[in-house]
């Protein structure tokens, strides 16, 4: 790709409002369309994109794929340890209603209760949505030419 | 604490997957599943001790029951739940060696996350009282299952697990339309509330549909006869601790949803009385019986010869579902968990011969009784078992089985339940001839026996199926107790 500079600068232009719409996506998700899973897929297609343009090397110096490999794991856990946090909390798992911590709560300036605990299952949800479609990408890209 | 202990079977075992991802470290992993698996073992104990009690109801996010999901422990889920739970744990406990020989040593730890991400799946489909949630952890499961069986040694396994992942797909995407035509015809996914307002809506054309796609696709999960064609392959080329794990287990937690789905969500009027299925069950079962057995006959792999048996024992499980009685459903769901032990302890011992002999064809294990006494003698007593000899598991369920047949007359499938026992015996003679009788192979001459790390668990298993055999107040005598709440018959007092 490298003799099409358009693609090049263009694609430069539009991965950041990629990852920010995915960012607001993401946040935003408990009061309008959206959530976890559409966020992390739109944020590993900023990746994608520049691993398709840029090429496979690029892309892993900025998403190493050891990491993408651990972050797969991290975001279940964050989904299941906010479910264990409210069982240790004293309610049922995933019962987000004990989640109180009663910091900077007026005027919904900090979530709580309900409102944390949807925010931090979808965090969950994106990182392992946008790990999972990334090394998706890594295994179809990684894999080399068979010559015959 | 105690209260949550239905979602701790679940949660345990699904939070140490990812954490192994993060470990990785592989000795500790290995360390950490076992404990894993054997708490979870610890806690299904004691969920079955309190069904005394009566049945316990879990509420996730403390949503009540139609809306959200809930978790039900009775003894029928109780009870499979055990033995899903206690032969993970006592396989894991025999994995190590075979795992080090079989699994290249870069994927142990990811090897270790799927093997209870697969109990995790298999738990679930036995704890959830959601239709839809069902369907998720039977994907769990499987998806775990495909990976783990693309693991084994030889390049057949890779493609045993696509073949596999291909027509297990769908049979999950038939299950899931059936769901989805349940959800539009009644408004919600949860399984009594669906049981309750399906009988307001009389027999409509949907609910045929809907029953037929769930039957079909939970067929294709169990391996019932015609649709069994991945079921072989699957379980010759995936690595021994595998095969030991899922042909113990994943096949008999697909019978346990056939079971919900007809006696719990449809009714046995709907589906054996307005619908022939009984008698199409019968005569699935029956044929499978006799087919996979003689199959078995002539396999020249050891693993083969046992994965065909398996088809037929689904058989046996089958048929005592499709008799629609106390009797009959009894023998089913015992022979479920003997079936477990006997085929499990079986392949345990495959196990022992893979990693001591390195090939599992039978002319390679010629002679290995003289060289490996006790693995060999281990498949005796397990095929003993599998025959239904008296004194071992095999026997009781299948005696169940006969009593409840004669009891509803049903001459033919008794002396077909004879003969078919007598094709057991063909095949498992026909290893154990080649084990004692026959002049040592080059590869068995050198064998040694397996080590004791891998004897005992083989044992424990082994040892259980002749106690199981007689003494069967925790095998029968609970399946007695979880036909009848299925039946609808109140049952006075505890376990008999």
């Amino acid at each position: 790709m490298n003799s099409f500079p358009i693609i090049r600068v263009i694609t430069k232009l539009l991965i950041p409002y990629i990852l920010l719409f995915g960012l607001y996506v993401q946040f935003h998700g408990d009061f309008g369309p959206g959530g976890g899973f559409q966020a992390g897929v739109i944020f590993a297609a900023a990746l994608i994109l520049y691993g398709l343009v840029y090429g496979l090397p690029a892309v892993h110096k900025v998403a190493p794929p050891k990491v993408i490999e651990k972050l797969t794991a991290l975001g279940l856990l964050v989904y299941a340890g906010t479910g264990l946090a409210c069982m240790l909390l004293g309610g049922n798992f995933l019962d987000y209603d004990v989640l109180k911590h009663g910091i900077l709560t007026e005027n919904h300036f900090l979530p709580e209760g309900q409102h944390l605990g949807i925010f931090l299952v979808e965090l969950g949800v994106g990182i392992t949505v946008t790990a999972v479609m990334t090394m998706i990408f890594y295994a179809f890209a990684g894999r080399e030419r068979v010559t015959s | 604490m105690i209260e949550q202990l239905p979602v701790l079977v679940i949660v345990i075992p699904l939070m140490a997957a990812p954490l192994f991802v993060l470990i990785g470290n592989r000795k500790l992993v290995l360390l950490l599943t076992q404990l894993v698996c054997w708490t979870v073992f610890g806690i299904t104990v004691s969920l079955l001790s309190r069904m005394q009690y009566g049945p316990i109801s879990y509420e996730l996010g403390g949503w009540p029951s139609p809306y959200g999901i809930v978790y039900n422990v009775d003894y029928l889920s109780a009870f499979v739940m055990l033995f899903v739970s206690g032969l993970g744990a006592i396989v894991i406990t025999y994995a190590p060696k075979s795992v080090e020989r079989e699994v290249h040593h870069s994927k142990h730890s990811l090897f270790y996350a799927s093997y209870l991400l697969c109990m995790t799946g298999l738990l679930g489909m036995c704890i959830t009282g959601d239709l839809f949630n069902v369907f998720v952890f039977l994907e769990i499961s499987s998806l775990s299952s495909y990976a783990l069986i693309s693991l084994g040694k030889t390049r057949r396994a890779p493609l045993a697990a696509l073949h596999y992942l291909i027509i297990g797909t769908v049979g999950a995407t038939f299950f899931l339309i059936g769901i989805g035509l349940l959800y539009q015809m009644t408004g919600t996914l949860n399984m009594a509330d669906i049981a309750s307002r399906l009988q307001a809506v009389e027999s409509s054309r949907t609910m045929l549909v809907a029953f037929a796609f769930m039957t079909v696709g939970l067929f294709i999960k169990m391996a019932v006869f015609p649709l069994h064609t991945w079921l072989p392959n699957a379980y010759t080329y995936a690595p021994s601790v595998v095969t030991c794990f899922i042909a113990a287990t994943a096949t008999k937690v697909s019978v346990y949803a056939f079971i919900r789905l007809i006696y719990v969500i449809f009714t046995p009027q709907f589906a054996f009385e307005r619908l022939p299925l009984d008698s199409a069950l019968m005569a699935f079962s029956l044929v499978g019986i006799f087919v996979a057995s003689v199959a078995a006959i002539y396999q020249t792999n050891i693993k083969r010869l046992l994965a065909y048996s398996s088809v037929a024992q689904i058989g046996y499980m089958l048929l005592g579902i499709s008799m629609s009685n106390v009797g009959g459903l009894t023998a089913g769901i015992t022979h479920m968990f003997n079936h477990a032990l006997i085929k499990g302890g079986l392949f345990m011992v495959v196990g022992c011969f893979a990693l001591r002999i390195g090939s599992l064809k039978l002319e390679d294990l010629r002679g290995a009784g003289k060289t490996m006494p006790l693995t060999s003698f281990a498949w005796v007593v397990g095929g003993l078992g599998l025959i239904g000899v008296p004194m071992t598991a095999g026997f009781v369920s299948k005696w169940l089985l006969l009593t409840s047949a004669l009891s509803l007359e049903l001459w033919p499938v008794a002396v077909l339940m004879l003969l078919s026992s007598l094709l057991a015996v063909v095949y498992i003679w026909r290893v154990v001839e080649i084990l004692y009788f026959s002049p040592a192979s080059h590869l068995a001459k050198t064998a040694k026996e397996a080590p004791m790390a891998m004897l005992i668990p083989t044992y424990i298993v082994i040892g259980s199926t002749i106690v199981f055999g007689c003494w069967t107040v925790y095998s029968a005598g609970i399946a007695h107790a979880a036909a009848e709440s299925l039946l609808g018959i109140t049952q006075m007092g505890g376990v008999q």
